[in-house]
């Protein structure tokens, strides 16, 4: 989520954000009442198909799938010990085409659009919930997570040149201190680029 | 005009700026002075994230005390530290975040970011992850991140601290060409002669304020002490 947005003029980049996370939840609903191999893999070829639309290379696209491959292949063999080869198979695309699928979801969709199609769902519930701030929050947490990381490596780097290995206890202390700091450094900063903390009419403008 | 009549600012009864009055006209003004001689929290009043104590803050006759959002609206402000003033992703969506808070429309809101990526040599970063920006690139990105929203005022607090020679000239070219009357913190002494005014702080007060090169001058005869 955080750096998979892959900036590119094609159909699917152009649709809106929101008829793309539809359209995964009607796939992902749909993908699990098919019982026959030969549809699956015709979606499977879909889906495959979408990113080559999508000029996505395919370094890229078997990248979104390569963290789940160790967790796919202890499924594929459990599933052959209990139903067999032809279900283990069955199993595995269907995991392997709704990772696919939600990928291509993230890499074609910038955050902003994501975090607006987030807004919209939410407005409906804006009597009660403080949408501006949760979209904002979303943002922050997506921005500042690879922050946080290059702080913790600087952290650790320095604790290593000071002759400590690992400690994680070490690591912490310091990294929450400077996440604090930061943190009311962040706040005043939203201040200072007109972001107001207090009017939830914000969100509901800007969704309308 | 930003005006200060009788400023004080404590922190923990430790007091950081004591009775400054000033009036701030000039197209481009200076601060200078050492480290904790309250400079930055002198800046700070000017927009609006730091109320005085003592004393009052007015910008274009908007009390800072009752005024803070509209004044912060008139005054824009860049951090030392680009990193804790970048808010989004990527900075296509980032440049969006000001001009969201302003209400523009969205169609208008990418006209603008279109026009401002150009007019600032910055198209090519549109689409790149804020995170993986260089220092100067992030420091770029922050200053249009302000000046997209067209304040009046633009404050900047050491924004060439972390920044190599190159990105420095870069940075200092883009504020020499702004409409906006400039209110820069520095150490770069350098960056600062051909100012129409600095103000040097020291222990909290205002030490000298004229022309650059006698307010310089003097300031370099302080550091000497």
């Amino acid at each position: 989520m955080i750096s998979l947005y892959h900036p590119a003029q094609s159909l699917i980049h152009s649709i809106a954000a929101g008829h793309k996370v539809l359209m995964l939840l009607i796939l992902g609903t749909v993908l699990f009442q098919v019982d026959r191999l030969e549809i699956l893999v015709v979606v499977a070829v879909v889906v495959v198909a979408c990113y080559g639309v999508a000029k996505i290379p395919f370094r890229l696209a078997f990248k979104q799938l390569k963290p789940a491959l160790f967790l796919l292949a202890i499924i594929f063999l459990a599933q052959i010990f209990i139903l067999g080869l032809e279900a283990a198979i069955f199993v595995v695309l269907r995991f392997a085409v709704l990772i696919l699928a939600a990928s291509l979801v993230t890499l074609t969709t910038m955050m902003s659009h994501m975090i607006e199609a987030i807004e919209k769902g939410l407005s409906i519930f804006g009597h009660w919930l403080p949408v501006a701030k949760i979209s904002l929050a979303l943002s922050l947490t997506v921005r500042f997570i690879p922050v946080i990381g290059v702080m913790a490596e600087e952290v650790r780097e320095a604790q290593r040149v000071r002759g400590m290995e690992r400690n994680v206890f070490a690591l912490a202390m310091p990294l929450i201190i400077r996440t604090l700091k930061m943190g009311t450094e962040v706040a005043e900063a939203l201040d200072a680029r007109g972001f107001d903390s207090d009017d939830e009419t914000d969100a509901k403008s800007r969704t309308s | 005009m930003i005006r200060l009549e009788s400023v004080n600012v404590a922190f923990d009864g430790r007091v950081v700026l004591e009775n400054v009055t000033v009036q701030l006209q000039e197209q481009r003004i200076g601060i200078i002075g050492l480290n904790g001689s309250g400079k930055s929290t002198f800046v700070r009043l000017l927009n609006g994230l730091q109320l005085p104590d003592k004393g009052t803050v007015y910008v274009d006759d908007l009390d800072s005390q009752q005024e803070g959002r509209k004044i912060r609206r008139r005054v824009g402000f860049v951090f030392q530290n680009p990193d804790n003033q970048i808010v989004y992703p990527t900075v296509r969506e980032d440049m969006s975040f000001g001009l969201k808070n302003l209400r523009f429309p969205k169609e208008d809101i990418e006209q603008r970011i279109e026009k401002a990526l150009i007019a600032y040599g910055i198209e090519h970063l549109a689409d790149r992850l804020t995170h993986q920006l260089s220092g100067g690139e992030k420091q770029l990105v922050a200053l249009v991140g302000v000046l997209i929203m067209q304040p009046e005022y633009i404050v900047l607090d050491e924004p060439t601290t972390l920044l190599d020679l190159k990105n420095k000239r870069l940075l200092m070219s883009i504020i020499r060409d702004l409409g906006q009357r400039v209110i820069m913190v520095t150490h770069d002494l350098d960056l600062l002669v051909d100012f129409d005014r600095v103000l040097c702080f020291h222990d909290g007060k205002l030490a000298s304020d004229g022309q650059p090169a006698s307010v310089i001058n003097e300031y370099l005869q302080l550091c000497d002490q």
